[in-house]
């Protein structure tokens, strides 16, 4: 990559709500720079909302979201795409649109009213569409793409804007197992370039397998925060899931592995 | 080509080669009376009202994402003719008066079509939006059929009017509406790339840095500006604003900044084209410019709903 460039993300005790409902209520969080933070919990908990109130989709009622050190709601939003990029989880394509068409959107925060088409935006889409493995798809259209390389695409588009900080809502939730693979190993490949990146996950395996520093959030608040190794244990799940299980450690990369899962009433 | 046709077709016995010595500035009186300023007008008038009525369709489209949001189908056109006829009615007859008044009702008619698609279940369905609006159009229709009821001398005004024609409009309009159809177009300038960006869905809009309450607001300004010139030029002309984006996507595919561009040429070429049509079908009188309109139109829409599976935009 050819940006070295860093930026911070951090919420500070903000309370979002979606009308009079409070959905997520005092937390903060800092994201670490360089790493994949996965945002976890059960249906409902708040995870996406709190995921949005960082991208500035979901203004806090209360607290502020500071993008390095300034209020996110009061710095331009075209500003804030060029630090910060997003894959929203219901995210839509006209028919017809091609990959090369999707991932030249990335450009758009880089561009001014009138500027053309400049060397540099071209670079940065060959570098985000060789980064995301799409180069060969560029031409297809993406209502003909599997879902894995239909994600891909997407996520080429968020590489092209070229932001320190990559958020993403539920990236594999379509996704069958190898699909769902292909992408956490190009997230984890944008982290080591020097991404810093968050993402809500359902599947906790994956989470534990593919994120640096893990939050577990339940009801709206955040109740553990650390690397998977410290925080995943049999109680949190049980108090996360509602299911008991034994934890092992994944021979082969260390990581926690849930076996023998089953319902707490048995 | 269409232009060409639009100057040498029409009343009046005016021989080719007149046509052609009037516009070089020679000729004589009669041939120079109807072309420059019968014929060259109504050319003119045609070809600004159909950039503005394409134009106009596209954008809505795109942006309620639905293939058949037309402005005259939805009650923008409907919406700026009732504030007419009531401007009429009232005694109104400056241009200018009138192009203001139809401003704002198309201004309204747009902005209760957006708040519909804003609507739960109805914004997802193009068929239902459309249903809506035709029920809002009719019930205009009625409101200004009422008011021509009210006042003989006003009912003629606007029984010419209503029916949408390009004929004998003078260019006084056209300076009066001028101004509001650039302000439009100079919006669409700065539209396009958010616009296009909206396609890919609000919160990947706000993540590439737009602001989707903004640009929803900007359109329904543009659409209202140029629907409300087209309509105080020509009348409400149905249809125009559905056929011209069709038309234009086809060529253009999924990317709404191409398809604008193409509804430039496109958008004036049909509406001039119809008026000829209107012209020549009926000679020696004339079909008022909307029926003809209408009837390229409904075939297109047919199409489109029947087509099974709607394009999504």
């Amino acid at each position: 990559m050819s940006h070295t460039k860093t930026a911070t993300l951090k919420a500070e005790s903000i309370t979002l709500a979606h009308r009079q409902f409070i959905v997520a209520e005092n937390l903060s969080l800092s994201l670490p720079t360089g790493k994949v933070t996965a945002i976890v919990g059960p249906n409902g908990c708040g995870k996406s909302t709190l995921l949005n109130g960082l991208a500035r989709i979901h203004a806090p009622r209360e607290g502020s979201v500071l993008l390095d050190g300034k209020d996110i709601h009061r710095l331009p939003s075209k500003e804030v795409a060029r630090k910060l990029a997003l894959l929203p989880q219901d995210n839509t394509a006209p028919e017809g649109l091609t990959v090369a068409d999707l991932v030249r959107f990335g450009r758009q925060p880089h561009q001014g009213w009138m500027t053309q088409w400049s060397k540099e935006d071209q670079q940065a889409i060959n570098q985000a569409v060789l980064a995301a493995d799409v180069a060969d798809l560029s031409g297809r259209a993406l209502d003909t793409l599997s879902g894995g390389q239909r994600q891909r695409a997407w996520i080429a588009m968020a590489v092209a804007q070229q932001t320190p900080l990559l958020l993403l809502d539920e990236p594999t939730s379509a996704l069958d197992l190898g699909h769902q693979i292909e992408v956490f190993e190009l997230i984890r490949a944008l982290s080591r370039q020097g991404k810093t990146i968050a993402m809500v996950v359902h599947d906790l395996v994956n989470a534990c397998r593919y994120a640096d520093h893990m939050v577990a959030m339940k009801s709206g608040t955040i109740i553990e925060e650390g690397t998977p190794a410290d925080i995943v244990t049999p109680e949190l799940v049980k108090e996360l899931y509602g299911v008991h299980c034994d934890l092992l450690q994944d021979p082969a990369t260390g990581c926690p592995l849930l076996a023998n899962l089953r319902p707490c009433n048995s | 080509m269409v232009i060409l046709a639009s100057l040498l077709n029409g009343a009046g016995p005016v021989s080719a080669i007149d046509v052609m010595a009037a516009l070089m500035g020679a000729g004589t009186g009669e041939a120079f009376f109807v072309v420059t300023e019968l014929r060259l007008p109504r050319t003119i008038i045609a070809l600004i009202t159909g950039l503005a009525l394409g134009l106009a369709g596209a954008i809505l489209q795109s942006m309620t994402r639905n293939p058949l949001a037309e402005p005259g189908l939805l009650g923008v056109s409907a919406g700026s003719g009732f504030a007419v006829a009531l401007a009429i009615l009232w005694g109104a007859s400056t241009a200018t008066i009138t192009t203001m008044v139809a401003q704002l009702g198309a201004l309204a008619g747009c902005a209760l079509v957006i708040a519909a698609t804003r609507v739960q279940g109805l914004g997802n369905d193009p068929v239902r939006l459309v249903l809506a609006g035709a029920t809002l159009s009719s019930l205009l229709m009625a409101l200004t059929s009422m008011l021509m009821l009210m006042d003989q001398r006003a009912a003629d005004e606007i029984r010419f009017w209503i029916t949408g024609s390009v004929a004998g409009k003078s260019l006084s309009m056209l300076w009066a509406t001028l101004p509001f159809i650039l302000v439009g177009l100079a919006l669409i300038g700065i539209l396009a790339r958010p616009l296009a960006a909206m396609a890919l869905g609000e919160k990947a809009a706000v993540g590439l840095g737009h602001h989707p309450g903004r640009i929803r607001f900007l359109i329904t300004v543009t659409v209202a500006l140029l629907v409300g010139s087209a309509t105080a030029l020509a009348g409400p002309l149905i249809f125009v604003g559905l056929v011209v984006p069709f038309i234009a996507r086809a060529f253009s595919g999924p990317d709404i900044r191409k398809t604008l561009w193409l509804c430039v040429p496109i958008g004036p070429a049909v509406v001039l084209g119809a008026d000829v049509v209107s012209r020549l079908i009926a000679t020696p009188s004339e079909m008022p410019l909307g029926v003809v309109t209408a009837l390229i139109g409904a075939p297109v829409l047919l199409a489109i709903v029947r087509a099974g599976r709607m394009p999504s935009l």
